[in-house]
Protein backbone atom coordinates (compact mmCIF):
# COMPACT_ATOMS: atom_id res chain seq x y z
CA UNK A 1 0.00 0.00 0.00
CA UNK A 2 3.01 2.32 1.25
CA UNK A 3 4.98 1.26 -2.40
CA UNK A 4 1.60 2.57 -4.28
CA UNK A 5 1.12 5.40 -2.29
CA UNK A 6 4.70 6.82 -2.99
CA UNK A 7 4.44 5.88 -6.81
CA UNK A 8 1.43 7.71 -7.19
CA UNK A 9 1.77 11.27 -8.80
CA UNK A 10 -0.25 14.02 -8.48
CA UNK A 11 0.67 15.86 -11.76
CA UNK A 12 0.00 12.64 -13.86
CA UNK A 13 -3.46 12.26 -12.15
CA UNK A 14 -4.12 15.64 -13.02
CA UNK A 15 -2.93 15.63 -16.75
CA UNK A 16 -4.65 11.91 -17.01
CA UNK A 17 -7.89 13.32 -15.83
CA UNK A 18 -7.54 16.63 -17.85
CA UNK A 19 -6.95 15.00 -20.93
CA UNK A 20 -9.23 11.88 -20.45
CA UNK A 21 -12.48 13.69 -19.44
CA UNK A 22 -11.66 16.12 -22.60
CA UNK A 23 -11.24 13.35 -24.65
CA UNK A 24 -14.60 11.84 -23.68
CA UNK A 25 -16.63 14.93 -24.38
CA UNK A 26 -14.41 15.63 -28.04
CA UNK A 27 -15.09 12.13 -28.45
CA UNK A 28 -18.55 12.27 -27.90
CA UNK A 29 -19.14 15.72 -29.83
CA UNK A 30 -17.13 14.12 -33.15
CA UNK A 31 -16.68 10.56 -32.78
CA UNK A 32 -19.41 8.60 -30.55
CA UNK A 33 -22.45 10.87 -31.33
CA UNK A 34 -22.14 11.03 -35.44
CA UNK A 35 -21.43 7.06 -34.95
CA UNK A 36 -23.98 5.79 -33.08
CA UNK A 37 -26.33 8.13 -34.58
CA UNK A 38 -25.55 6.47 -38.06
CA UNK A 39 -25.10 2.79 -37.04
CA UNK A 40 -28.59 3.09 -35.18
CA UNK A 41 -29.83 5.06 -38.54
CA UNK A 42 -28.55 2.33 -40.67
CA UNK A 43 -30.53 -0.27 -37.92
CA UNK A 44 -33.88 1.25 -38.67
CA UNK A 45 -32.99 1.52 -42.03
CA UNK A 46 -32.61 -2.53 -42.12
CA UNK A 47 -35.23 -2.85 -39.84
CA UNK A 48 -37.81 -0.58 -41.76
CA UNK A 49 -37.27 -2.60 -45.20
CA UNK A 50 -37.35 -5.80 -43.39
CA UNK A 51 -40.93 -5.16 -42.28
CA UNK A 52 -41.71 -3.60 -45.83
CA UNK A 53 -40.06 -6.87 -47.49
CA UNK A 54 -42.39 -8.83 -44.70
CA UNK A 55 -45.38 -6.54 -45.25
CA UNK A 56 -44.89 -6.82 -49.58
CA UNK A 57 -44.77 -10.50 -48.63
CA UNK A 58 -47.80 -10.69 -46.96
CA UNK A 59 -49.65 -8.42 -49.73
CA UNK A 60 -48.42 -10.88 -52.25
CA UNK A 61 -49.92 -13.54 -50.70
CA UNK A 62 -52.96 -12.01 -50.07
CA UNK A 63 -53.15 -11.64 -53.66
CA UNK A 64 -52.42 -15.15 -54.58
CA UNK A 65 -55.41 -15.95 -52.44
CA UNK A 66 -57.63 -13.25 -54.18
CA UNK A 67 -56.31 -14.56 -57.54
CA UNK A 68 -57.27 -18.04 -56.54
CA UNK A 69 -60.74 -17.39 -55.87
CA UNK A 70 -61.20 -15.70 -58.97
CA UNK A 71 -59.32 -18.03 -60.88
CA UNK A 72 -61.55 -20.65 -58.81
CA UNK A 73 -64.90 -18.76 -59.68
CA UNK A 74 -64.09 -18.58 -63.27
CA UNK A 75 -63.72 -21.99 -63.06
CA UNK A 76 -67.13 -22.74 -61.84
CA UNK A 77 -68.82 -20.30 -64.09
CA UNK A 78 -67.38 -22.10 -66.52
CA UNK A 79 -68.75 -25.32 -65.46
CA UNK A 80 -71.91 -23.96 -64.84
CA UNK A 81 -71.97 -22.82 -68.61
CA UNK A 82 -70.93 -26.18 -70.03
CA UNK A 83 -73.43 -28.08 -67.88
CA UNK A 84 -76.14 -25.21 -69.06
CA UNK A 85 -74.82 -25.95 -72.63
CA UNK A 86 -75.13 -29.52 -72.51
CA UNK A 87 -78.54 -29.11 -70.63
CA UNK A 88 -79.84 -27.13 -73.96
CA UNK A 89 -78.01 -29.99 -76.34
CA UNK A 90 -79.64 -32.59 -74.69
CA UNK A 91 -82.95 -30.68 -74.81
CA UNK A 92 -82.72 -29.81 -78.13
CA UNK A 93 -81.89 -32.85 -79.68
CA UNK A 94 -84.54 -34.54 -77.20
CA UNK A 95 -87.24 -32.15 -78.88
CA UNK A 96 -85.64 -32.96 -82.29
CA UNK A 97 -86.20 -36.42 -81.67
CA UNK A 98 -89.63 -36.39 -80.43
CA UNK A 99 -90.82 -34.09 -83.01
CA UNK A 100 -89.20 -36.44 -85.63
CA UNK A 101 -90.92 -39.00 -83.99
CA UNK A 102 -94.50 -37.38 -84.54
CA UNK A 103 -93.86 -36.69 -87.88
CA UNK A 104 -92.90 -40.27 -88.87
CA UNK A 105 -95.94 -41.31 -86.88
CA UNK A 106 -98.12 -38.85 -88.80
CA UNK A 107 -96.51 -40.06 -92.11
CA UNK A 108 -97.01 -43.44 -91.48
CA UNK A 109 -100.68 -43.00 -90.61
CA UNK A 110 -101.05 -41.02 -93.65
CA UNK A 111 -99.20 -44.22 -95.85
CA UNK A 112 -101.65 -46.71 -94.02
CA UNK A 113 -104.78 -44.25 -94.62
CA UNK A 114 -103.94 -44.36 -97.82
CA UNK A 115 -103.03 -48.08 -98.12
CA UNK A 116 -106.70 -48.58 -97.13
CA UNK A 117 -108.00 -46.57 -98.63
CA UNK A 118 -106.39 -47.71 -101.97
CA UNK A 119 -107.05 -51.46 -100.50
CA UNK A 120 -110.58 -51.02 -100.23
CA UNK A 121 -110.68 -49.40 -103.65
CA UNK A 122 -109.17 -52.01 -105.21
CA UNK A 123 -110.90 -54.63 -103.55
CA UNK A 124 -114.35 -53.31 -104.78
CA UNK A 125 -113.09 -52.70 -107.83
CA UNK A 126 -112.01 -56.31 -107.95
CA UNK A 127 -115.52 -57.56 -106.49
CA UNK A 128 -116.71 -55.40 -109.69
CA UNK A 129 -114.69 -57.14 -111.59
CA UNK A 130 -115.30 -60.42 -110.05
CA UNK A 131 -119.15 -59.81 -110.30
CA UNK A 132 -119.23 -58.85 -113.93
CA UNK A 133 -117.04 -62.05 -114.74
CA UNK A 134 -119.22 -64.43 -112.94
CA UNK A 135 -122.32 -63.05 -114.77
CA UNK A 136 -120.89 -63.16 -118.03
CA UNK A 137 -119.47 -66.84 -116.98
CA UNK A 138 -122.77 -67.16 -115.56
CA UNK A 139 -125.23 -65.96 -118.78
CA UNK A 140 -122.15 -68.66 -120.88
CA UNK A 141 -122.97 -71.46 -118.76
CA UNK A 142 -126.79 -70.99 -118.36
CA UNK A 143 -126.32 -70.47 -122.40
CA UNK A 144 -124.78 -74.06 -122.39
CA UNK A 145 -127.19 -75.54 -120.20
CA UNK A 146 -129.86 -74.43 -121.02
CA UNK A 147 -129.77 -75.27 -124.30
CA UNK A 148 -132.29 -78.12 -123.97
CA UNK A 149 -135.91 -78.23 -121.72
CA UNK A 150 -134.60 -80.93 -119.81
CA UNK A 151 -131.81 -79.21 -118.01
CA UNK A 152 -133.68 -76.67 -118.00
CA UNK A 153 -135.94 -78.84 -115.54
CA UNK A 154 -133.57 -80.13 -113.54
CA UNK A 155 -132.03 -76.76 -112.97
CA UNK A 156 -135.90 -75.26 -111.67
CA UNK A 157 -136.13 -78.81 -109.40
CA UNK A 158 -133.25 -78.49 -107.87
CA UNK A 159 -133.13 -74.62 -106.96
CA UNK A 160 -136.87 -75.46 -105.73
CA UNK A 161 -134.76 -77.98 -103.66
CA UNK A 162 -132.47 -75.71 -102.33
CA UNK A 163 -135.32 -73.13 -101.71
CA UNK A 164 -137.23 -75.83 -99.77
CA UNK A 165 -134.12 -76.41 -97.60
CA UNK A 166 -133.24 -73.30 -96.89
CA UNK B 1 -3.84 14.53 -45.11
CA UNK B 2 -4.51 14.35 -41.23
CA UNK B 3 -2.02 11.09 -40.60
CA UNK B 4 0.14 13.15 -42.60
CA UNK B 5 -0.25 16.19 -40.59
CA UNK B 6 0.49 14.15 -37.29
CA UNK B 7 3.56 12.37 -38.78
CA UNK B 8 5.17 15.43 -39.63
CA UNK B 9 4.42 17.08 -36.42
CA UNK B 10 5.95 13.88 -34.63
CA UNK B 11 8.86 13.41 -36.48
CA UNK B 12 9.90 17.40 -36.39
CA UNK B 13 9.38 16.72 -32.42
CA UNK B 14 11.39 13.89 -32.60
CA UNK B 15 14.49 15.11 -34.44
CA UNK B 16 14.18 18.00 -32.05
CA UNK B 17 14.90 15.45 -28.96
CA UNK B 18 17.44 13.84 -30.77
CA UNK B 19 19.55 16.61 -31.53
CA UNK B 20 19.70 18.35 -27.87
CA UNK B 21 19.25 15.45 -25.87
CA UNK B 22 22.39 13.00 -26.58
CA UNK B 23 24.88 13.76 -23.33
CA UNK B 24 27.09 11.02 -21.60
CA UNK B 25 26.81 9.74 -17.95
CA UNK B 26 29.26 7.48 -16.37
CA UNK B 27 28.01 4.09 -16.28
CA UNK B 28 29.14 2.50 -12.90
CA UNK B 29 30.38 -1.10 -12.90
CA UNK B 30 26.76 -3.40 -12.26
CA UNK B 31 27.04 -6.96 -12.89
CA UNK B 32 23.72 -8.50 -15.03
CA UNK B 33 21.06 -9.40 -12.61
CA UNK B 34 21.13 -5.66 -10.81
CA UNK B 35 20.90 -4.15 -13.80
CA UNK B 36 17.95 -6.02 -15.30
CA UNK B 37 16.71 -5.24 -12.00
CA UNK B 38 17.04 -1.94 -12.19
CA UNK B 39 15.97 -1.49 -15.74
CA UNK B 40 12.22 -3.47 -15.11
CA UNK B 41 12.38 -1.27 -12.15
CA UNK B 42 13.03 1.68 -13.88
CA UNK B 43 10.84 0.90 -17.39
CA UNK B 44 7.78 0.19 -14.83
CA UNK B 45 8.19 4.11 -13.58
CA UNK B 46 7.13 7.04 -15.54
CA UNK B 47 10.05 9.19 -16.69
CA UNK B 48 10.90 12.92 -16.74
CA UNK B 49 12.14 12.36 -19.99
CA UNK B 50 11.25 9.79 -23.29
CA UNK B 51 14.52 7.30 -23.46
CA UNK B 52 14.43 5.84 -27.02
CA UNK B 53 17.56 3.73 -25.93
CA UNK B 54 20.93 4.09 -24.71
CA UNK B 55 24.60 2.59 -25.01
CA UNK B 56 28.15 2.65 -23.76
CA UNK B 57 30.23 4.48 -25.98
CA UNK B 58 34.16 3.50 -26.43
CA UNK B 59 35.67 6.11 -23.09
CA UNK B 60 33.05 4.02 -21.47
CA UNK B 61 30.54 6.52 -20.83
CA UNK B 62 26.68 5.48 -20.99
CA UNK B 63 24.91 7.91 -23.82
CA UNK B 64 20.99 8.26 -24.10
CA UNK B 65 19.04 9.17 -26.62
CA UNK B 66 16.16 10.56 -24.99
CA UNK B 67 13.87 13.42 -25.66
CA UNK B 68 13.54 15.83 -23.02
CA UNK B 69 10.21 17.11 -21.43
CA UNK B 70 9.14 19.95 -20.08
CA UNK B 71 9.79 19.86 -15.96
CA UNK B 72 6.67 22.30 -14.47
CA UNK B 73 6.83 22.46 -10.65
CA UNK B 74 4.38 24.17 -8.38
CA UNK B 75 6.24 25.55 -5.51
CA UNK B 76 5.34 29.39 -4.66
CA UNK B 77 4.25 29.67 -8.67
CA UNK B 78 5.25 27.85 -11.42
CA UNK B 79 8.43 27.17 -12.30
CA UNK B 80 9.56 25.16 -15.56
CA UNK B 81 12.74 23.62 -17.35
CA UNK B 82 13.50 20.68 -19.48
CA UNK B 83 14.15 17.93 -18.03
CA UNK B 84 17.49 17.61 -19.58
CA UNK B 85 18.63 20.18 -17.19
CA UNK B 86 18.77 17.23 -14.31
CA UNK B 87 21.03 15.29 -16.80
CA UNK B 88 19.99 11.84 -15.34
CA UNK B 89 20.17 12.69 -11.93
CA UNK B 90 24.07 14.45 -11.93
CA UNK B 91 22.74 18.06 -11.68
CA UNK B 92 20.90 20.39 -9.77
CA UNK B 93 19.05 22.71 -11.53
CA UNK B 94 18.50 26.17 -10.08
CA UNK B 95 14.86 27.53 -10.71
CA UNK B 96 14.14 30.66 -9.24
CA UNK B 97 15.68 31.12 -6.16
CA UNK B 98 15.22 27.41 -5.60
CA UNK B 99 17.25 24.28 -5.94
CA UNK B 100 15.92 21.40 -7.38
CA UNK B 101 17.41 17.83 -8.16
CA UNK B 102 15.82 14.60 -9.79
CA UNK B 103 16.23 10.96 -7.69
CA UNK B 104 17.20 9.02 -10.68
CA UNK B 105 15.94 5.93 -7.98
CA UNK B 106 12.35 6.71 -8.14
CA UNK B 107 12.08 9.53 -11.01
CA UNK B 108 11.44 12.15 -8.04
CA UNK B 109 12.03 15.69 -8.42
CA UNK B 110 13.26 16.99 -4.88
CA UNK B 111 13.90 20.36 -3.42
CA UNK B 112 17.14 20.80 -2.23
CA UNK B 113 20.27 23.09 -1.00
CA UNK B 114 22.64 24.65 -3.43
CA UNK B 115 24.89 21.60 -3.63
CA UNK B 116 22.10 19.58 -4.10
CA UNK B 117 22.22 17.15 -1.64
CA UNK B 118 19.36 14.70 -1.12
CA UNK B 119 18.83 13.62 3.19
CA UNK B 120 17.63 10.45 3.63
CA UNK B 121 16.62 9.36 7.30
CA UNK B 122 17.30 6.05 8.78
CA UNK B 123 15.23 3.49 6.94
CA UNK B 124 16.38 5.23 3.72
CA UNK B 125 13.04 7.83 3.25
CA UNK B 126 14.00 11.07 1.28
CA UNK B 127 13.48 13.60 4.07
CA UNK B 128 14.19 16.59 1.02
CA UNK B 129 11.07 18.63 0.34
CA UNK B 130 9.08 17.64 -2.70
CA UNK B 131 7.32 20.46 -5.02
CA UNK B 132 3.86 19.42 -6.89
CA UNK B 133 4.97 18.17 -9.84
CA UNK B 134 3.15 18.97 -12.67
CA UNK B 135 6.23 17.85 -15.34
CA UNK B 136 4.69 16.50 -19.00
CA UNK B 137 5.87 12.73 -18.23
CA UNK B 138 6.28 10.47 -20.96
CA UNK B 139 3.30 8.92 -20.03
CA UNK B 140 1.34 12.05 -19.93
CA UNK B 141 3.22 12.77 -23.80
CA UNK B 142 1.78 8.80 -24.54
CA UNK B 143 -1.85 9.92 -23.18
CA UNK B 144 -1.72 12.67 -25.61
CA UNK B 145 -0.43 10.75 -28.55
CA UNK B 146 -3.15 8.32 -27.49
CA UNK B 147 -5.76 10.82 -27.11
CA UNK B 148 -5.17 12.87 -30.45
CA UNK B 149 -5.21 9.13 -32.44
CA UNK B 150 -8.21 8.33 -30.97
CA UNK B 151 -9.81 11.31 -32.07
CA UNK B 152 -8.25 11.19 -35.49
CA UNK B 153 -9.54 7.57 -35.97
CA UNK B 154 -13.11 8.04 -34.64
CA UNK B 155 -13.68 11.53 -36.30
CA UNK B 156 -12.36 9.79 -39.58
CA UNK B 157 -14.45 7.04 -39.02
CA UNK B 158 -17.60 9.29 -38.30
CA UNK B 159 -16.49 11.54 -41.05
CA UNK B 160 -16.36 8.95 -43.45
CA UNK B 161 -20.05 7.59 -42.67
CA UNK B 162 -21.24 11.05 -43.77
CA UNK B 163 -18.82 11.05 -47.28
CA UNK B 164 -19.93 7.49 -48.06
CA UNK B 165 -23.72 7.56 -47.64
CA UNK B 166 -23.41 5.44 -44.01
CA UNK B 167 -21.14 2.65 -44.78
CA UNK B 168 -18.10 3.05 -43.02
CA UNK B 169 -14.86 3.07 -44.86
CA UNK B 170 -10.72 3.26 -44.26
CA UNK B 171 -8.93 2.66 -41.18
CA UNK B 172 -11.65 3.33 -38.97
CA UNK B 173 -13.72 0.76 -40.38
CA UNK B 174 -11.73 -1.86 -38.64
CA UNK B 175 -13.41 -0.64 -35.10
CA UNK B 176 -16.76 -0.51 -36.11
CA UNK B 177 -17.77 -3.61 -35.17
CA UNK B 178 -15.79 -3.29 -31.75
CA UNK B 179 -17.95 0.06 -31.10
CA UNK B 180 -20.68 -2.12 -31.99
CA UNK B 181 -19.83 -4.88 -29.45
CA UNK B 182 -19.31 -2.17 -26.72
CA UNK B 183 -22.87 -1.08 -27.30
CA UNK B 184 -24.57 -3.94 -27.46
CA UNK B 185 -23.02 -7.00 -25.87
CA UNK B 186 -21.28 -4.74 -22.85
CA UNK B 187 -23.47 -1.75 -22.37
CA UNK B 188 -27.48 -2.80 -23.77
CA UNK B 189 -27.36 -5.71 -21.46
CA UNK B 190 -25.64 -4.44 -18.05
CA UNK B 191 -27.12 -1.10 -18.01
CA UNK B 192 -30.39 -1.61 -19.55
CA UNK B 193 -32.36 -0.85 -23.10
CA UNK B 194 -33.35 2.77 -21.03
CA UNK B 195 -30.54 3.96 -19.45
CA UNK B 196 -27.28 3.22 -21.65
CA UNK B 197 -27.01 5.64 -24.09
CA UNK B 198 -26.34 8.97 -21.93
CA UNK B 199 -22.93 6.21 -20.61
CA UNK B 200 -21.92 5.11 -23.87
CA UNK B 201 -19.51 8.07 -24.55
CA UNK B 202 -17.81 7.27 -21.25
CA UNK B 203 -17.77 3.12 -21.85
CA UNK B 204 -16.49 3.61 -25.95
CA UNK B 205 -13.96 6.32 -24.40
CA UNK B 206 -12.63 4.04 -22.05
CA UNK B 207 -12.62 1.13 -23.70
CA UNK B 208 -10.56 2.25 -26.59
CA UNK B 209 -8.31 4.45 -24.51
CA UNK B 210 -7.62 1.57 -22.15
CA UNK B 211 -6.70 -0.81 -24.89
CA UNK B 212 -4.46 1.01 -26.89
CA UNK B 213 -3.08 2.03 -23.78
CA UNK B 214 -2.45 -1.42 -23.17
CA UNK B 215 -1.54 -2.24 -26.33
CA UNK B 216 1.16 1.06 -27.06
CA UNK B 217 2.75 -0.90 -23.33
CA UNK B 218 3.60 -3.89 -25.24
CA UNK B 219 5.68 -2.10 -28.27
CA UNK B 220 9.19 -1.73 -27.43
CA UNK B 221 9.21 2.05 -26.59
CA UNK B 222 8.51 0.99 -22.95
CA UNK B 223 5.35 2.66 -22.51
CA UNK B 224 3.85 1.71 -19.05
CA UNK B 225 0.83 3.92 -18.69
CA UNK B 226 -1.98 1.83 -17.45
CA UNK B 227 0.11 -0.25 -14.90
CA UNK B 228 0.29 3.32 -13.28
CA UNK B 229 -1.41 3.49 -10.12
CA UNK B 230 -2.67 7.52 -10.86
CA UNK B 231 -3.48 6.37 -14.55
CA UNK B 232 -6.11 3.40 -13.06
CA UNK B 233 -7.07 5.59 -9.63
CA UNK B 234 -8.22 8.52 -11.63
CA UNK B 235 -10.22 5.83 -14.70
CA UNK B 236 -11.83 4.30 -11.35
CA UNK B 237 -12.63 7.32 -9.88
CA UNK B 238 -14.58 8.40 -13.22
CA UNK B 239 -16.66 5.40 -13.29
CA UNK B 240 -17.07 6.14 -9.33
CA UNK B 241 -18.00 9.98 -9.93
CA UNK B 242 -20.51 8.63 -12.68
CA UNK B 243 -21.82 5.76 -11.24
CA UNK B 244 -22.59 8.10 -8.00
CA UNK B 245 -23.89 10.93 -9.77
CA UNK B 246 -26.49 9.69 -12.02
CA UNK B 247 -27.49 6.74 -9.62
CA UNK B 248 -31.23 6.82 -8.88
CA UNK B 249 -33.04 6.87 -5.44
CA UNK B 250 -33.48 3.05 -5.44
CA UNK B 251 -29.74 2.60 -5.71
CA UNK B 252 -29.61 4.90 -2.65
CA UNK B 253 -31.72 3.02 -0.77
CA UNK B 254 -30.46 0.05 -1.23
CA UNK B 255 -27.22 1.16 0.24
CA UNK B 256 -28.69 3.15 3.53
CA UNK B 257 -31.84 1.23 4.06
CA UNK B 258 -31.76 -2.25 2.03
CA UNK B 259 -35.57 -3.05 1.35
CA UNK B 260 -37.04 -6.05 2.44
CA UNK B 261 -34.93 -7.04 5.47
CA UNK B 262 -35.12 -6.94 9.05
CA UNK B 263 -34.44 -3.60 10.49
CA UNK B 264 -31.42 -4.68 12.58
CA UNK B 265 -30.46 -6.54 9.26
CA UNK B 266 -30.65 -3.00 7.87
CA UNK B 267 -28.06 -1.33 10.31
CA UNK B 268 -25.66 -4.01 9.84
CA UNK B 269 -26.11 -3.99 6.08
CA UNK B 270 -25.83 0.23 5.74
CA UNK B 271 -21.62 -0.10 6.54
CA UNK B 272 -20.96 -3.03 4.41
CA UNK B 273 -22.82 -1.47 1.17
CA UNK B 274 -21.28 2.22 1.77
CA UNK B 275 -17.61 0.48 2.44
CA UNK B 276 -18.60 -1.57 -1.30
CA UNK B 277 -19.44 1.60 -2.68
CA UNK B 278 -15.45 2.18 -2.33
CA UNK B 279 -14.17 -0.91 -3.07
CA UNK B 280 -16.10 -1.49 -6.56
CA UNK B 281 -13.83 1.26 -7.82
CA UNK B 282 -10.78 0.37 -5.91
CA UNK B 283 -10.97 -2.91 -7.19
CA UNK B 284 -11.30 -1.47 -11.22
CA UNK B 285 -8.04 0.22 -9.93
CA UNK B 286 -6.12 -2.31 -8.52
CA UNK B 287 -7.20 -5.12 -11.19
CA UNK B 288 -5.99 -2.68 -13.80
CA UNK B 289 -3.07 -1.66 -12.46
CA UNK B 290 -1.59 -4.99 -11.30
CA UNK B 291 -2.41 -7.14 -14.52
CA UNK B 292 -0.63 -4.48 -16.20
CA UNK B 293 2.44 -4.05 -14.19
CA UNK B 294 2.81 -7.66 -13.40
CA UNK B 295 2.54 -8.55 -17.36
CA UNK B 296 5.17 -5.98 -17.80
CA UNK B 297 7.54 -7.37 -14.76
CA UNK B 298 6.79 -10.48 -16.44
CA UNK B 299 7.77 -10.09 -19.77
CA UNK B 300 10.52 -8.07 -18.96
CA UNK B 301 12.15 -10.60 -16.41
CA UNK B 302 12.63 -13.25 -19.48
CA UNK B 303 13.45 -10.91 -21.85
CA UNK B 304 16.23 -10.32 -19.00
CA UNK B 305 16.54 -14.08 -18.31
CA UNK B 306 17.97 -14.36 -22.20
CA UNK B 307 20.89 -12.45 -20.81
CA UNK B 308 21.48 -13.92 -17.51
CA UNK B 309 21.26 -17.41 -19.53
CA UNK B 310 23.43 -15.98 -21.85
CA UNK B 311 23.70 -19.58 -23.43
CA UNK B 312 22.38 -21.27 -26.32
CA UNK B 313 19.52 -23.82 -24.13
CA UNK B 314 18.45 -21.33 -21.96
CA UNK B 315 18.63 -17.85 -23.59
CA UNK B 316 16.39 -19.86 -26.81
CA UNK B 317 13.97 -22.02 -24.27
CA UNK B 318 13.01 -17.89 -22.44
CA UNK B 319 13.07 -16.56 -26.02
CA UNK B 320 10.02 -19.30 -26.66
CA UNK B 321 9.01 -18.31 -23.20
CA UNK B 322 8.62 -14.53 -23.68
CA UNK B 323 7.30 -15.35 -27.55
CA UNK B 324 4.34 -16.80 -25.66
CA UNK B 325 4.01 -14.94 -23.09
CA UNK B 326 3.68 -11.85 -25.24
CA UNK B 327 0.93 -13.55 -27.02
CA UNK B 328 -0.94 -14.09 -23.74
CA UNK B 329 -0.02 -10.23 -22.94
CA UNK B 330 -1.60 -8.55 -25.88
CA UNK B 331 -4.55 -10.99 -25.20
CA UNK B 332 -4.62 -9.63 -21.51
CA UNK B 333 -4.53 -6.00 -23.05
CA UNK B 334 -7.67 -6.82 -24.48
CA UNK B 335 -9.39 -8.24 -21.86
CA UNK B 336 -8.41 -5.91 -18.97
CA UNK B 337 -9.83 -3.20 -21.30
CA UNK B 338 -12.98 -5.40 -21.93
CA UNK B 339 -13.21 -6.18 -17.99
CA UNK B 340 -12.61 -2.53 -17.14
CA UNK B 341 -15.60 -1.72 -19.23
CA UNK B 342 -18.01 -4.12 -18.88
CA UNK B 343 -17.56 -3.51 -14.77
CA UNK B 344 -18.01 0.55 -15.18
CA UNK B 345 -21.05 -0.84 -17.32
CA UNK B 346 -22.65 -3.18 -14.73
CA UNK B 347 -21.87 -0.31 -11.80
CA UNK B 348 -23.66 2.11 -13.94
CA UNK B 349 -26.40 -0.76 -14.25
CA UNK B 350 -26.83 -0.82 -10.03
CA UNK B 351 -26.92 2.69 -10.36
CA UNK B 352 -30.08 2.85 -12.57
CA UNK B 353 -31.24 -0.58 -11.65
CA UNK B 354 -35.36 0.47 -10.91
CA UNK B 355 -36.54 -2.91 -8.85
CA UNK B 356 -40.33 -3.67 -8.39
CA UNK B 357 -40.55 -4.97 -4.74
Amino acid sequence: MEKLLEEFSLGLFFWHSLIFIALIFLLKKFAWKPILDTINEREDGIKEALESAEKAREEMKLLKSDNEETLKKARAQRDALLKEAREMKQGLIDEAKDEANQEAKKIINQAQETIESEKNAAISDLKKQVANLSVEIAEKVLKEKLSDDQSQMKLINDLVKDAEIK
Amino acid sequence: MIPKHFLIIFASFLSFGFSTSSYTANLKEVDTKSYIKEFIDHHLKDSHSFGITSYTDENGKKVYIELPLPVILYDNGFKTFLSSDFKHGKKTVNSGDSYYRMNYDNNRIYKTDKDGKIMFDDSGKILNEKPIDFSITKNVVVIIFTALFMFWLFSNLARSYKKNNGIASGFGRLFEPVVLYVRDDIARPNIGEKNYKKYMSFLLTIFFFVLFLNLFGLTPIGINVTGNIAITFSLALLTFVITNITANKNYWMHIFWMPGVPTLMKIVLAPIEVLGLFIKPLTLMIRLYANMQGGHIVIMSIIGLMFIFSNWIGSSLSFVLAFFLMIIEVFVALLQAYIFTILSALYFGFANEEHEH
